[in-house]
């Protein structure tokens, strides 16, 4: 068993050693220590991260490699210590402003050079721009993963409805599953980022991506008019009922049973939500997913799609190790391999990659590839500033739980706006 | 001539190792107080007075701006701050039920009935589990959906409530629970008190025909006086700290920091997921640190002072 396993490894290390020597003509010998610390703490991604670990380790017999998996949570809060006190040579960690405190502060090197020579700006060009800041590049992605709507097509199907492509057919649809006694959407806005997503597309659909990304970056006033028609047209779904009730007490695992129990007919979630879904018995006959309708026809349509990410610390020691590391992480053969079912089940970030053979992957794939032309944005909590972030997700919960308080809520954030940028 | 010279160094040896040893045995107790406790104050004060997000440049420079009392200035216009703060208070007063509620259950389980040990550990239990596990316990209990408050609400014909998820309820809800274990804690101290009433002095006090509440009052309240004093601070600071529960049970929501105390924003603003404003962060422990330090100064002197009556 043992002995199958690694000759597997073996084969697959020499296909990506040979994929590898293309664009770095051959490795030279990489030995000493390779310290990671990794995020991956889930069973899936932790399994990922340790296989990756060990076929870079086959590749590399005299570099000994050291990783060490933090849980997801705590990681947010330990990496400011790590990366001051005792930096490793490669940290995981998110793209888009997520990593700006952390670039601001230099402790993030620049490996542009590295996306040059590694043939990265080619293979990895659709996420190039949320790894740069400034002229640098921070870091590389390794896999990322669509948003949009999840629905019960089974639902759909009882109530004679398809899957809406403009806001008019939403508000009817959600219209006619109010009136049997659902609710359209199931949402738990306990921790608050999942308001942002509901943020983040009314806003794309009502003003564009680039007004999104102008507004994240504190260039737009909140009690700006256009920001006010985003929250009009994300009230007329609150007015219906088209939320979950209490949804402010649910944390996001917690709303997926009244998807489940057909309470509510449809969630606008990342990809990861199919999982626990399928675990919770719903067969992909019952599970649909469409983009997020179009709300004005002139605005081109533009997605979230979170990318997570690999850097190199700057106090890191062995930077050769590291950077061969990170060229590993992207090359097209270990990101099909990782990101296919039996991983991550996420999308792959080199273009020459494949995607795995899963219904909501290839929608995910295809929508981001040929159906946003707007652009791609991160998420809210990664597009906006931390301390921004954190005001403005308290400000959507207020909003969805209680519209009326939508004026209130528009002087905060302008208040915070002002003093965070 | 030899027994003198052996004798007189002597004394002072003695009186020296008397005045070295208790030093000794404390100094590893005082250096570890000293590293985590004292100098940490300083560093807060100290913190407070800069804009800084807790991330140094690798060469070790600081990025820290100095801002004056901005941070302070801050404090006093920043309404989530005034909000947690109002939530504080309602804690210190409402938490103070759990030793009224102590005192009670003390009372009625301090009787030899059989199996009264097996009644005083179920009352205890509470204190022993831990407040996280508390925490989502009473967060099941008011789930608005599935929760059992609801359905014994809606037996009586009462609307189903959402308890924490109301700004008007949530800081309530919260408190109650805290209100359990803490009430054992109190019950605890008070059956180690009653231990220690004099049988003759109530045998005295029946004599001259004092039952019932009197009884209680003149009676056995002033002898448990000692328990009622410990009771007292550990449920102020216990009111002051409170942190968990809150940070399981709502995460300082719904809306903006309702249900929130200076505790659980110090650290929302300067160490969550995205939290970087150390300097505030600072001013706010600072606040908290003079409001302890009130009751901490009121239990120093009355120690010193029954010390000093002793």
């Amino acid at each position: 068993m043992r002995s199958i396993f690694t000759t597997g490894a073996a084969a697959l290390s020499a296909a990506t050693l040979l994929s590898g020597a293309a664009f770095a003509d051959g490795h030279a010998a990489l030995s000493g220590d390779l310290v990671i610390f990794s995020d991956m703490s889930n069973p899936a991604p932790r399994a990922v991260m340790e296989g990756m670990v060990e076929r870079f380790g086959a590749m590399h017999p005299d570099l000994s490699i050291e990783l060490t998996i933090i849980d997801r949570e705590a990681y947010k809060t330990q990496i400011r210590n790590f990366l001051q006190a005792n930096p490793p040579d490669v940290a995981n960690w998110y793209a888009g402003n997520r990593m700006l405190p952390y670039v601001e502060a230099g402790l993030f090197t620049d490996i542009s050079d590295l996306w040059e020579e590694g043939g990265l700006t080619e293979a990895l060009a659709s996420t190039q721009a949320s790894m740069t800041i400034g002229d640098g590049i921070y870091g590389v992605p390794y896999t990322y993963y669509q948003w949009g709507v999840y629905y019960r097509e089974d639902i759909f199907a009882e109530l004679g409805l398809e899957a809406p492509t403009t806001w008019e057919e939403e508000i009817s649809n959600c219209q006619a599953i109010i009136d049997s006694g659902r609710a359209c959407y199931t949402i738990g806005t306990k921790f608050l980022w999942t308001a942002g997503g509901w943020f983040d597309y009314v806003n794309m659909r009502t003003n564009g991506y680039d007004f999104h990304m102008a507004l994240t970056n504190g260039e737009i006033a909140w009690t700006d008019d256009r920001v006010r028609a985003t929250f009009a047209n994300w009230q007329q779904l609150i007015d219906m009922g088209a939320f979950l009730d209490n949804h402010q007490t649910y944390s996001w695992q917690e709303a997926l049973p009244f998807m489940v129990n057909g309470e509510a007919a449809a969630y606008l979630m990342g990809n990861f939500a199919v999982a626990p879904l399928r675990e919770a018995g719903l067969s992909d006959d019952q599970l649909g997913f469409y983009q997020f309708p179009q709300i004005d026809a002139s605005v081109e349509m533009a997605e979230d799609a979170p990318t997570d990410t690999f850097h190199i610390p700057s106090g890191a020691t062995n930077v050769d190790a590291a950077r061969a590391f990170l060229l590993f992480v992207t090359s097209a053969d270990n990101q099909t391999l990782i990101n296919g079912g039996d991983g991550l089940g996420q999308l792959p970030v080199n273009a020459a990659s494949s995607v795995d053979d899963d219904e909501f992957l290839n929608a995910g794939f295809e929508m981001l590839s040929q159906n946003s032309p707007g652009g791609i944005a991160q998420f809210f909590d990664r597009d906006a500033p931390a301390e921004m972030a954190q005001v403005a997700m308290q400000g959507f919960q207020t909003f969805m739980v209680d519209p009326s308080s939508l004026d209130t809520v528009l002087d905060r954030l302008e208040q915070a706006r002002q003093r965070f940028y | 001539m030899t027994s003198t010279i052996t004798e007189i160094p002597a004394p002072p040896r003695r009186f020296r190792q008397q005045a070295i040893a208790p030093w000794l045995f404390l100094l590893p107790g005082l250096l570890f107080f000293a590293v985590y406790v004292i100098v940490p104050i300083f560093q807060s004060f100290q913190i407070s007075f800069f804009e800084w997000n807790g991330l140094d440049r690798p060469d070790g420079s600081s990025t820290a701006l100095y801002v004056g009392l901005e941070n302070y200035r801050d404090l006093y216009t920043d309404p989530d701050f005034w909000t947690s703060l109002k939530n504080n208070a309602i804690w210190l007063v409402l938490y103070l039920l759990a030793i009224p509620g102590g005192l009670l259950i003390a009372l009625f389980l301090n009787q030899t009935v059989t199996g009264i040990r097996l009644y005083k550990s179920l009352f205890f239990f509470p204190f022993v589990i831990s407040q996280v596990v508390v925490g989502l316990v009473f967060t099941w209990f008011y789930d608005p959906t599935f929760g059992m408050i609801n359905e014994v609400l809606g037996v009586v014909g009462l609307g189903p409530v959402n308890i924490l998820g109301d700004t008007r309820y949530a800081t309530y809800g919260i408190i109650a629970a805290g209100l359990w274990p803490q009430t054992a804690y109190c019950m605890i101290l008070y059956l180690t008190g009653l231990n220690a009433v004099d049988p003759e002095q109530v045998e005295a006090g029946r004599l001259d025909g004092a039952k019932g509440a009197r009884m209680l009052w003149y009676v056995v309240l002033p002898q448990l006086r000692p328990a009622t004093f410990i009771a007292f601070v550990v449920t102020i600071i216990g009111a002051l700290r409170s942190f968990d529960l809150i940070s399981i049970m709502t995460d300082g929501g719904p809306g903006f920091y309702s249900t929130s105390v200076l505790a659980f924003y110090m650290w929302d603003v300067a160490l969550s997921e995205f939290g970087f404003r150390m300097g505030y962060g600072s001013a706010i422990a600072v606040v908290l640190f003079m409001i302890m330090m009130v009751y901490i100064a009121f239990f120093l002197w009355k120690m010193y002072r029954d010390e000093k009556g002793v």
